[in-house]
């Protein structure tokens, strides 16, 4: 913009480009506090994760010198990195499509009913308001076969909620569904409140059933928030920490292990290792940059321009 | 939005919060042990009324402070103590390290002192050590843990054994006498069906935590010490805990658990209530923290952990305690810790408290006489043995350990991987 201005006006130079050298100047200023932070806690950190990827670093003994590619090595040849791989692939699929599913549903439930509609928009949404973490407690007491109100019940019926690798999981997928429900119904309605009713009217009057009326009006019209929440959806899952650290520990017998908590494990539970650990974020980086870029394809491809 | 910016934040934090602090530290400490501590340090330390900081572990909350207390009220110089969650003291501790924030004393689950004393964290306090006079009296195994290249970093802080405990009540109402212990595994299988078998709703034969690699350790190693074998080699780098003495460790464990005569919450217990059920009065016998002593509320008879052929063992654990390597103050420091290891605190203090005593030549002293079960703790200690390792945590306590894995596919499942997973934990002591 600026450059074309200046190319673009060619009578009086002087004047125009010290105020627009002074107007930079302005606009890097109230740039600035932004630009502080951004470079301050995302910029440096990140440098300092590749720095820290690329180097022998024990989390007690501080930076030992080049280490690559062997931390890679590791991090890949570590004896958990496949199964937490997949562990939270198979974990990202269940949640995104349960949640996603759900989401939808509540909303147009939510904007379908009128009488009950600011209740159950508050009941639904009201989980949300709970950091991950103290929700994550919450279901550890309900889950617990000591403490937890269905501890008689599990003992009369022989089985914990935690105690297998298949309970672990669900226990976990209800959590985070109870917990991110309202949320997703929340962007799902906003999709929906800004399909015009224009449409729906032209859609009856046309004679479409409910479900052709869905399928032909809501859905395509809502693709950028289905898009949108997808996105979110699955870098949240794939990035699961505080649910398995709390409720499993990567328990029962590792079969929940997620990728960033193998991060934790390798960092701080064990070996110890800052460099592998960095290593392994750097892998996670990177697969989530094209995972997301693939998602973006998909779904701008499919839109008509 | 919200969701996705906390998320990568926080990773963004774990990491970068240990990266900032490393970086800072980068040029400091080395490997191979810590610098020593002044030389002209006097004997029993400097005490001129200076604050000391201490930190610790949760597990040993309440002996750190009754010890913190007493040197308080009778010394200069002050110990503020901070008590840190057990999961977290690594990542706490490791943090601090690289930002040269360590506190001026800091205790260890006596497992790590070798790996941390390695790591340089601690001052090299050999000449002030060896100057205690009752230097030979001091608990072996800490030492032990705490020595690196013939250079000595830690002094005991707390012993914490695992001792055999039974409900004595349970035992008479199961027709067992309740005043002797299980000579061996067997009697104490037995005995823990025995309690079962009363089918009183919500008592236990006996409980463990099968999902807490820590409490295994601690609790299950002795068996195989009691009848003398070894869990693992001289160098800590071999894993031998598929000898036949720890088979029928695994195997007797197994049988209890197939009879249901094991608390079912054990199962999946990771450590934060393992010895709830039997404090409770729940259960039956069980292998338990010498430390609970006087936490628990009804009569209970202790003896060391027996083996599958007799005999009796424990794990000599608790922490360690050194001079970090960022303290400034170490004369003032090594007089808390030449306090710590003196009469006043160990008898004055721990033995009052019902603890054992990290020396031999007070095992006997005023409170033990009037307890009979501080004299057995505070002789099956002088039997125990605490394991050496450098790898110890990744290969026994931290919740993927292949040890964990081991035990669980022993126990829980049909076993017969017991020679495959201990070759994992060998893989991993060896790295």
């Amino acid at each position: 913009m600026s450059s074309n201005a200046i190319k673009t006006r060619t009578a009086p130079v002087r004047r125009r480009s010290a105020q627009q050298r002074a107007e930079g100047w302005r606009g890097w200023l109230f740039a600035a506090p932004t630009a502080v932070i951004v470079v301050v806690l995302f910029v440096v950190p990140l440098l300092l994760v590749f720095q820290m990827s690329a180097s022998d670093w024990p989390l007690l003994g501080g930076n030992k010198g080049l280490n690559v590619p062997e931390n890679f090595t590791d991090a890949v040849a570590n004896r958990f990195f496949w199964n937490a791989v997949g562990f939270t692939l198979l974990y990202t699929v269940i949640t995104t499509v349960i949640l996603l599913g759900l989401a939808l549903g509540l909303a147009l439930l939510v904007q379908e009913s009128t009488r009950w509609k600011g209740f159950l928009r508050t009941a639904i949404l009201i989980p949300s308001a709970l950091g991950l973490a103290s929700a994550s407690l919450l279901f550890y007491v309900l889950y617990s076969p000591i403490a937890g109100p269905f501890a008689g019940l599990m003992n009369d019926l022989g089985f914990t909620f935690l105690g297998t690798p298949e309970g672990a999981l669900w226990s976990t997928v209800f959590l985070i569904v109870w917990r991110y429900a309202g949320f997703y119904m929340l962007l799902m309605l906003v999709g929906l409140q800004a399909i015009p009713d224009e449409v729906y009217e032209a859609a009856r009057i046309d004679g479409a059933s409910r479900w052709q009326t869905f399928r032909s009006v809501t859905v395509p019209l809502l693709k950028p928030t289905i898009a949108m929440t997808m996105v979110l959806c699955i870098t949240g899952s794939l990035l699961a920490f505080e649910q398995f650290y709390i409720l499993t520990k990567g328990g029962p017998d590792n079969s929940t292990i997620t990728v960033v908590q193998l991060i934790y494990s390798v960092a701080f539970q064990g070996p110890n290792n800052l460099g592998v650990a960095a290593a392994l974020s750097v892998i996670v980086l990177a697969a989530l940059v094209v995972i997301n870029i693939a998602q973006i394809r998909v779904f701008n491809d499919k839109e008509p321009k | 939005m919200a969701r996705i910016k906390g998320r990568l934040g926080r990773i963004a934090a774990v990491t970068v919060a240990g990266a900032l602090a490393v970086t800072l530290a980068a040029c400091s400490s080395g490997g191979g042990g810590g610098a020593a501590a002044p030389a002209d340090i006097p004997a029993t330390g400097t005490d001129d009324g200076s604050t000391l900081t201490l930190w610790t572990r949760a597990p040993l909350e309440k002996q750190a402070k009754l010890l913190v207390e007493a040197y308080n009220a009778s010394h200069e110089n002050q110990v503020d103590l901070t008590v840190v969650p057990n999961d977290d003291y690594v990542a706490k501790v490791g943090a601090a390290a690289g930002a040269n924030g360590l506190p001026d004393l800091f205790a260890a689950d006596i497992v790590y002192a070798p790996n941390w004393a390695s790591q340089g964290l601690w001052k090299d306090i050999t000449t002030q050590i060896d100057g205690l006079e009752y230097k030979d009296d001091l608990n072996k195994g800490h030492l032990a843990a705490g020595t690196v290249d013939d250079k000595e970093y830690v002094v005991p802080f707390v012993l914490d054994l695992s001792m055999l405990f039974w409900n004595k009540e349970l035992f008479k109402e199961a027709g067992l006498d309740p005043e002797k212990a299980p000579a061996n595994l067997e009697e104490f299988a037995d005995a823990a069906k025995k309690i079962q078998a009363l089918n009183k709703p919500g008592t236990y034969g006996t409980a463990t935590g099968l999902n807490c690699g820590g409490c295994l350790v601690f609790t299950w190693f002795p068996s195989v010490w009691a009848d003398g074998d070894q869990v693992l080699s001289d160098d800590g780098l071999e894993s031998l805990l598929n000898s036949d003495t720890a088979k029928k460790v695994y195997d007797t464990w197994k049988d209890l658990y197939d009879s249901g005569a094991v608390l079912p919450s054990s199962t999946d217990e990771a450590g934060p209530t393992w010895t709830a059920g039997f404090t409770e009065g729940k259960v039956g016998l069980q292998f338990y923290p010498a430390t609970l002593l006087s936490s628990t509320p009804f009569d209970a008879g202790v003896s060391g952990i027996p083996g599958p052929e007799g005999g009796q063992s424990t794990f000599v654990g608790g922490d360690g305690i050194g001079i970090s390597k960022d303290s400034e103050k170490s004369a003032q420091a090594w007089n808390f810790l030449s306090w710590l290891t003196s009469e006043d605190a160990q008898v004055g203090v721990l033995a009052k408290n019902g603890d054992a005593v990290a020396r031999g030549d007070l095992a006997s002293n005023q409170y033990s006489e009037a307890d009979p079960r501080l004299v057995t703790i505070n002789e099956v200690a002088a039997e125990g043995q605490t394991p050496l390792a450098l790898n110890f945590q990744q290969a026994f306590n931290a919740p993927s350990s292949p040890w964990l894995t081991l035990v669980r596919n022993a126990v829980l499942d049909g076993g017969g991987s017991v020679d495959a997973d201990n070759d994992e934990i060998t893989a991993v002591l060896s790295q």
